[in-house]
């Protein structure tokens, strides 16, 4: 089976590629990226052939930070919905954290959600396992095992590691494995009871403030704790001022540090809040306009090199009540790419930065084979089309949850066509 | 003159015209609690509930008694009896109440913005008597009432609020009103009771009362939850009070006819001294009079009632 998409802007960042031509699939692999040279090479019958001529043809995104709540919360999110909006959003490759029920702590649950989302197939799904057993901040899983089935990257995502002691292990013994750890920076005893950045909304609105801080304080010891036993940390969903300029220094001191932001971050800011809307109710949560500045600046400059969704499904039962008692998280599989075009449109990033940020480097970040169009690797491929005037409507979601603050703005850019080992999973009508 | 608004939820939404009416509106209202026969026929076959997730005495007999006064068909539901011990959200209650086909709910709920939610929810006019940390907005217009009858005017006058100002929300609305209103607004209390960023209210920030206090017309002591020593928002009560406790010497930086007010209920010796609560300056009692009169005002006037 041969697929051939002609007439694209071809835009690879891991080769420096960037080109109008045809770019051939053969057997799930990437066969051929030929320049448009004007001839008339015919195709043969066994090619299926689409224009995309006005299109951007892109490595498959990546999305290194999401939840599928399955197993145990299939009520907001199973793993086939969730890779189902995945694909719809441009994504051929998820990572999905641990916070389930039971927690993915253990080789069989690590199995189970590989084993879901080949039955699915529409999209690849690479378990993060949990750091400590039920991500309880106590012991350390079997980071090798865990791994040997299926685990990329390690986390406690939602509970940060309170213990300096046990994040030192974790990072030490994760290096030795050569496996990322990703941390969730907030320190929970400045954070508890907190329901938005705090500020002059969190007063006027009497809701109990969230400190950048809470943020800060955790991002700075995992700097030092990286810097200090040499091993690598990536830090998760940055959304402040002080910890870009954190990871900065310690990126320009040598230290071993990847950073990604979700597009609410650059996004919006926490006068969004003003009418107690639950769907903006995240965490970290959304903070001041400096600090979405300080965001956009960190993607410029590189000290933020991935954007990922923070895909975080709740149904109507878990954001329909008073803002106090609503869960936290923004769905965002269907809207990041949308969203974090705007980027190029504001000058923050050229074209190519952007798709580094939401594919090759997700990709390295987790040493997953995916993140380039290179002839020989896999046929995952998203295309673009940058112009498309469209309107998010939770109503077509293909999540199964609707927590969307971004319904009915209307956005430009989506992606018209995902392929996923050389087949297509998402085809725009 | 009409309120053309559905729901009081908070004094931020108020334009000082609204403020306005609804302390004249008030104040035509006085008279009918000092009658032999207390009652107007006014919202006569008119339903007004009063919805409250959170324990209130005075609160919530002063909406009560102000319905009554008003021949309002007036029902107190409290969390403890209704089906919320059973699970069911707000929005199902309030969609159920809905049903019921009331008039105005009076909601007083734990959590900043519930009245919000309500409100959005239903067709029925929402009166919110108190949220989470947010607003108590009938509490600042009674006591806007309270100072107006006082002196005359709110403009002009230096009003001192004492306490926790962070988790006030009688503070809140108060501050919101009195900026409305002309006044000036000094507020005093330990850094752990006040927002890092209070002064973006347009108020003056202090931390010692004795600043606060300093020729000012009125004095408003907060209550002290006494739960919150365990959050460490102050080390203990004796100390809370040997700084922030109103006492005579403070009494004598501020105006000589300074009023002193409170929202109720008192911790005696801790926030006001007994001989100041009960002495010439405290118009503690008057504020829980002019309660009933606002909160009939705002009734009347939310279910098309004309000034």
């Amino acid at each position: 089976m041969k697929l051939l998409l002609t007439g694209g802007r071809i835009l690879d960042p891991s080769c420096g590629l960037d080109t109008h031509g045809d770019l051939l699939v053969e057997d799930g692999r990437i066969a051929a990226v030929e320049e448009r040279t004007g001839g008339k090479k015919s195709p043969g019958k066994a090619v299926q052939v689409l224009d995309v001529t006005g299109r951007i043809v892109v490595p498959g995104l990546v999305d290194m930070h999401t939840h599928l709540r399955e197993p145990g919360f299939e009520y907001k999110e199973t793993i086939a919905t969730g890779c189902r909006a995945a694909a719809a959003g441009g994504f051929t490759a998820i990572a999905c954290m641990p916070n389930t029920n039971p927690v993915n702590d253990h080789r069989p649950i690590t199995e189970f959600i590989l084993r879901k989302a080949a039955e699915c197939g529409l999209c690849r799904v690479y378990p993060v396992a949990a750091v400590s057993l039920e991500s309880a901040g106590k012991s350390l899983t079997e980071f090798g095992d865990l791994s040997e089935a299926g685990a990329v990257a390690f986390s406690d995502d939602g509970k940060p590691v309170m213990d300096s002691a046990l994040m030192r292990r974790a990072l030490e013994y994760a290096a030795s494995l050569d496996l990322p750890v990703i941390s969730h920076c907030e320190d929970a005893t400045l954070t508890a009871g907190g329901q938005m950045n705090e500020g002059a909304v969190s007063m006027e609105l009497g809701l109990q403030g969230i400190p950048s801080t809470a943020e800060e304080i955790m991002v700075a010891r995992d700097l030092l704790l990286a810097g200090f036993s040499g091993a690598a940390v990536h830090i998760a969903h940055v959304s402040t001022a002080g910890s870009v300029r954190l990871i900065r220094e310690a990126k320009a001191r040598g230290v071993r540090v990847t950073a990604e932001t979700a597009p609410h971050y650059f996004t919006l800011t926490e006068e969004a809040l003003w009418e107690y809307d639950t769907n903006l109710k995240v965490n970290p949560p959304l903070r001041r306009a400096a600090d979405v500045a300080a965001i956009r600046e960190g993607l410029r400059d590189g000290t933020i090199d991935a954007i990922a969704s923070d895909h975080a499904p709740h149904a109507s039962t878990d954001k329909d009540v008073e803002f106090a008692y609503a869960a936290s998280g923004i769905l965002g599989l269907e809207t990041s790419l949308g969203l974090s075009l705007k980027l190029v449109r504001d000058g923050v990033l050229p074209l190519e930065a952007l798709v580094a940020k939401m594919s090759t480097h997700p990709a390295a970040i987790l040493n997953l084979p995916g993140g380039t169009l290179r002839p020989g690797s896999q046929a995952d491929i998203t295309v673009i089309d940058a112009e498309r005037n469209w309107t998010v409507d939770i109503r077509r979601f293909q999540s199964r949850s609707r927590n969307s603050p971004f319904d009915g703005w209307t956005l430009t850019g989506k992606a018209v066509l995902t392929i996923k080992d050389g087949v297509i999973v998402f085809q725009d009508s | 003159m009409k309120l053309e608004r559905k729901d009081i939820l908070g004094i931020r939404d108020l334009s000082v015209d609204e403020i306005n009416l609804i302390l004249d509106t008030s104040e035509s209202f006085l008279e009918i609690s000092t009658r032999e026969i207390k009652k107007v026929p006014t919202l006569r076959g008119k339903t007004v509930i009063n919805l409250f997730y959170e324990a209130s005495t005075r609160t919530r007999t002063s909406f009560e008694i102000a319905g009554k006064r008003l021949s309002a068909d007036t029902i107190n539901i409290s969390a403890s009896t209704s089906s919320v011990v059973k699970g069911e959200t707000l929005i199902d209650t309030a969609l159920t109440l809905e049903s019921m086909h009331p008039d105005v709910i009076v909601i007083r709920h734990s959590a900043s913005g519930a009245p919000h939610l309500l409100a959005k929810t239903i067709r029925a006019s929402v009166i919110n008597a108190g949220d989470g940390t947010h607003e108590h907005p009938t509490q600042a217009l009674l006591d806007m009432m309270t100072m107006k009858a006082r002196k005359g005017r709110i403009a002009g006058l230096k009003v001192a609020i004492v306490g926790d100002i962070l988790h006030s929300r009688v503070a809140r609305s108060n501050i919101y009103g009195l900026r409305k209103m002309g006044a000036r607004v000094a507020v005093a209390g330990p850094a752990t009771m006040m927002p890092l960023t209070m002064a973006e209210m347009g108020v003056e920030v202090h931390h010692r009362i004795e600043e606060a206090v300093l020729d000012a017309d009125v004095i408003m002591m907060l209550r002290i939850q006494t739960e919150r020593q365990h959050q460490n928002i102050f080390p203990t009560l004796r100390e809370y009070a040997r700084y922030f406790c109103l006492n005579r010497r403070h009494l004598d930086l501020a105006r000589e006819d300074c009023l002193v007010m409170h929202p109720g209920p008192i911790n005696r010796g801790v926030e006001i001294s007994p001989d100041i609560a009960d002495g010439p300056a405290s118009v503690i009692l008057e504020q829980v009079a002019n309660g009933v009169a606002v909160r009939m005002a705002l009734l009347y006037l939310l279910t098309g009632g004309k000034a």
